[in-house]
């Protein structure tokens, strides 16, 4: 017995699978994840990879969390399946006292190799495997579906509701389902024999799913750009954005096909590298379709000489960051959000982008179909900030809606008819509206009216070649004022307000979402009340501002290490930086509710004592 | 780049093409580059091949990289968009159109500099994904915009204006091009307008990635005694492999050539290209001699011009994205959006 009580806990705690790469575990911890969203459980996993592709080590980890927390919790596990005997050490020290250890007991263990405050659970699993398969990667599978049969039998999860989802999965090939539930009892059998099943950890049916779905948002980014009318993409490989561009490709190949001719209506194109994925967007765009591609940190580095001049000669496009920890090659496996400032102002000269922040799945769905309409209606590249936090875990989010009624907005687009018409003067750079922005026309629209000349060098209103100072001004003015348009049509930020009025704000964005909403209510529990603000997109909204003013302080929390998003609003809204304290998380790991609050309550515990220029200094 | 229109007036007496054009109609803005720069004379041939094509002229899509020779589209095809886009990315961009709209006709101009040393790749990379387009390189050997220095297409042992010898071997892009699989590979001098105009309309017509370097002396930086890629040097040491007439399944054009034996290729579009021959054993349908033949002339210090490889059966990228007939920038909501029972279907599979 463990010299300290074993945690009892229902519906609420964290398991982490320490697996080796490669080893075909993913599917299995995946479905054990599912497993427990069909007990009507909320869950909230983690995928900790590393940047290599066989033998080294990686992790997955699964929040139980009936009161729907869907941020990673942070701090140790309650139980380890510990796979990966290269990390042996690392996994069993990461375990919560009074916490669970579950590992292979095929090949005894030296009891040095454990902890006392902790409940060990031995399965034989290779021994199992190897008595019952002969293959040796049925050997390596099978294990993992025998584990997650122990685990069934160790939480007290209904069996019926793991085998639903195998065969759901395997659904018309009956050899693979059978042999995956056979597996799936050897391990439940096993451990209802030898082991005392349920232990203190367990998991009880619930109903606080609902209707939600369980999606990575690169998969949902992909199915937005389906939906918003996307035909052309093009790519290169980097993670974390690979997936985006794999989903497409499979999201088209169901969704895409002329069903009289079996032809498709897009075209996805592998680019040699990032400099060609943009300029086959450009191209793609510039020409009338809905273009995108997919990259991270350092896709954009390279794609920037050419994002300054779609933003210059008004291309639209659509770029998916999916931001990872940088600088450089930095950690490419890890989550940060710290491209904002990079592709706030992507390029040389004076630019400035329009960024989208979805918090989400659902959010990234709805705002990759909606940001061709964006870029379309602005003529400019919008960039949808993702990071790998969103883009490469499962997440819990409400369904994916999509007006069906909906046409897309192509923008102001000259048609032949329309330059016909009798005192209609088309010039591509003129701003008719006073919005900013310019009509343009698509090349082939009329034999004599409306072609123009693209190019990243100054021109006149009519697109003609100029240097002179007073038109390259002009131009750079209407760009701004374009810029300023935009600002009532992006997604406005999202206000929530304290029980009780109060002087202290919170501003927060993307990813961070989750973590933010469990850390109001820790604060709370410690006396602090924060009004919050979460800012979906640049430029901001002029309600950015007002909140700041109506704050004291306002916090700014954010992944990255310089204090990204907090720059953009000193910068942009002339605030003085003071009045914004920066909550910054950068260590590669998804930020936590606990990171949160313990910063942001120990910054306010101490403003109760020390006087206000201190604190901030 | 200019600023300077052309006066809109036609003279009424002017020849005019099956299409009812006049050659005006494919003129673009005055050239400012200098006077005497091979570059303009390739733009009086793209001109005439277009006139003689009788393509009209906005339904072609001019598209250029950075660089003297980059700026060219704006001096032919005044009613047709162009885009000048940024050094050595032509190709991308181009591809980029060319998936969203297949009907157009694309045109990719682009400099040495250019092609063969910043977008090198993406040069590799559009003739090997077979885009359907014209891509012309106006060939001179250095960097004319940013004042001659070498490119890489430069000889070794070539000499600068001001004398500097240059050491680095050069890379031929027709010798990669036909390596990369383009289906039409041609070689031209600006001087030579007679042979440099049928191969642009043959490469017009012909469906998949056509490749044409053509050599185009810059008088202000590579035009001397000890430039390879001068006028005088070019006329010494060209040796043309074949005459070219295009026929179009309607009026011949006529091409006051040498008569020699003609080898007619018709191409899946109808065209017809006769070649007449000059070297009575070259073929130009065999990719792999003409690789040898390239590489032996080279060696010899001569330029070899005229159509050097065509593949009459050729296909392009639409082809194998076996993307829909109707060009992907004309398809609407209801031809791209899944709709919501779709979309009802996808959320029940993530439960
Ligand atoms: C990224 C970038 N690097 C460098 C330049 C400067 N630049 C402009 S044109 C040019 C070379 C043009 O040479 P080439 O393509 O041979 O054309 P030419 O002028 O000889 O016709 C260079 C290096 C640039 N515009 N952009
Ligand atoms: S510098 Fe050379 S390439 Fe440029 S315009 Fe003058 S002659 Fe032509």
């Amino acid at each position: 017995m463990p010299d300290q009580s074993p945690i009892s806990s229902v519906n609420d705690f964290v398991v982490r699978f320490a697996n080796v790469n490669g080893s075909g575990s993913a599917s299995a911890n995946e479905m054990f994840a599912r497993s427990i969203l069909r007990h009507g459980v909320p869950v909230s996993p983690r995928n900790i990879f590393p940047s290599n592709i066989q033998g080294l080590p990686t992790w997955y980890e699964v929040r139980v969390t009936e009161a729907g927390h869907l941020g990673a919790r942070g701090g140790g596990v309650d139980m380890m399946v510990a796979m990966n005997p290269q990390t042996w050490d690392k996994d069993v020290a990461s375990i919560e006292p009074g916490g669970y250890l579950f590992y292979d007991s095929t090949k005894p263990m030296p009891t040095s190799k454990f902890r006392s405050d902790i409940t060990v659970i031995g399965v034989p699993l290779t021994a199992i495997t190897n008595s019952t398969y002969t293959d040796p990667r049925q050997r390596q599978l099978f294990k993992n579906i025998i584990y997650l049969g122990a685990l069934c039998a160790l939480l007290d999860m209904d069996v019926k509701l793991v085998e639903q989802l195998i065969g759901e999965q395997y659904k018309g090939k009956e050899k693979l389902l059978s042999s995956n539930v056979h597996a799936l009892h050897l391990g439940r059998d096993f451990a209802l024999q030898n082991l005392k099943c349920p232990i203190g950890l367990r998991v009880k049916k619930a109903d606080k799913v609902g209707d939600r779905i369980f999606m990575e948002g690169n998969s949902a980014a992909a199915l937005g750009a389906v939906y918003g009318g996307a035909t052309v993409c093009a790519w290169y490989p980097i993670t974390p954005s690979s997936s985006v561009a794999e989903a497409f490709t499979s999201h088209c190949k169901k969704l895409r096909h002329d069903p009289k001719t079996g032809k498709a209506k897009y075209a996805i194109v592998q680019g040699e590298d990032e400099l060609a994925s943009i300029g086959i967007v450009i191209g793609a765009s510039w020409n009338g379709a809905r273009a995108f591609t997919a990259t991270s940190g350092p896709g954009i580095s390279l794609m920037t000489e050419f994002i300054g001049l779609s933003y210059f000669a008004e291309i639209p496009g659509v770029i998916m960051n999916i931001q990872r920890a940088g600088p450089s090659t930095g950690m490419p496996t890890r989550t940060q959000q710290c491209d904002i400032i990079a592709c706030a102002y992507a390029s040389h000269g004076d630019t400035k982008h329009v960024l989208l922040f979805p918090e989400d799945p659902a959010e990234a769905f709805e705002f990759a179909g909606h940001s061709f309409d964006l870029a379309e209606r602005l003529q400019t590249m919008i960039f949808l900030m993702l990071d790998l936090d969103i883009g490469m875990n499962h997440r819990l989010c409400r369904p994916l809606k999509w007006d069906e009624n909906q046409q897309y907005d192509r923008g102001k687009v000259m048609t032949a008819e329309m330059l016909d018409e009798p005192g209609r003067d088309f010039g591509r750079y003129l701003d008719v509206d006073g919005d900013g922005i310019p009509y343009r026309t698509y090349p082939g629209t009329h034999p004599t009216k409306g072609s123009f000349f693209t190019r990243g060098t100054s021109r006149d209103r009519y697109a003609r070649y100029s240097e002179e100072g007073a038109v390259y001004a002009d131009n750079m003015q209407r760009l701004v004022r374009k810029f300023e348009t935009a600002q009532d049509m992006v997604p406005r930020p999202l206000q929530a307000n304290a029980a009780k009025p109060t002087k202290y704000g919170v501003i927060y964005f993307g990813s961070t979402s989750p973590a933010m909403d469990e850390a109001i209510g820790l604060l709370e529990a410690r006396g602090h009340l924060l009004d919050r603000m979460r800012v979906r997109a640049f430029p901001f909204h002029s309600s950015v501002a007002s909140f700041i003013a109506d704050h004291d302080f306002v916090y700014v929390v954010e992944q990255n290490r310089d204090g990204q998003l907090r720059q953009l609003i000193v910068n942009e809204n002339g605030i003085d930086p003071v009045r914004l304290v920066p909550i910054l998380h950068y260590d590669g790991t998804p930020i936590t509710a606990r990171f949160i609050a313990k910063a942001i309550g120990d910054h306010q515990d101490r403003l109760k004592v020390t006087p206000l220029r201190k604190a901030v200094s | 780049m200019t600023y300077i229109a052309k006066p809109k007036f036609h003279h009424p007496g002017l020849k005019k093409n099956d299409l009812g054009y006049t050659h005006r109609d494919y003129e673009g803005k005055i050239s400012t580059l200098c006077a005497g720069c091979g570059h303009d004379s390739i733009t009086a041939s793209i001109i005439e091949a277009c006139y003689e094509l009788s393509i009209e002229p906005h339904r072609v899509a001019k598209i250029s990289g950075i660089g003297c020779s980059s700026k060219t589209p704006d001096y032919f095809l005044g009613n047709s968009h162009g885009f000048n886009s940024v050094h050595g990315r032509m190709p991308s961009v181009l591809t980029g159109a060319n998936l969203a709209n297949r009907d157009l006709i694309y045109l990719g101009v682009s400099g040495d500099g250019d092609s063969a040393s910043i977008g090198f790749g993406q040069f590799a990379h559009s003739i090997r994904r077979a885009v359907n387009m014209t891509y012309i390189v106006e060939n001179n050997g250095v960097y004319g915009l940013t004042k001659g220095q070498f490119s890489a297409t430069a000889d070794r042992g070539s000499k600068s204006k001001k004398g500097v010898m240059n050491t680095d071997n050069a890379i031929d892009l027709v010798a990669i091009a036909l390596q990369l699989g383009a289906s039409f590979v041609a070689r031209s001098f600006s001087g030579d307008k007679s042979q440099l105009v049928p191969l642009i309309a043959a490469a017009i017509r012909h469906k998949g990635a056509s490749f044409i370097d053509v050599i185009s002396p810059c008088i202000a930086f590579n035009n001397h005694a000890g430039s390879t890629k001068s006028f005088d040097y070019v006329r010494e040491h060209n040796d043309a492999v074949n005459r070219l007439d295009v026929i179009t399944g309607r009026d011949p054009i006529t091409v006051d050539y040498a008569p020699g034996t003609v080898q007619v290729v018709e191409q899946h579009d109808g065209t017809r290209l006769a070649l007449r021959k000059i070297d009575a054993d070259y073929d130009a349908n065999d990719r792999l001699a003409a690789m040898t033949f390239l590489q032996k002339h080279a060696a010899k210090g001569q330029v070899v011009t005229g159509l050097l490889y065509v593949d009459p059966d050729s296909d392009d990228l639409h082809t194998h994205l076996d993307t829909v007939e109707t060009p992907l920038n004309t398809l609407e909501a209801k031809d791209l959006c899944p709709g919501t029972a779709a979309l009802e279907k996808i959320n029940a599979s993530l439960r």
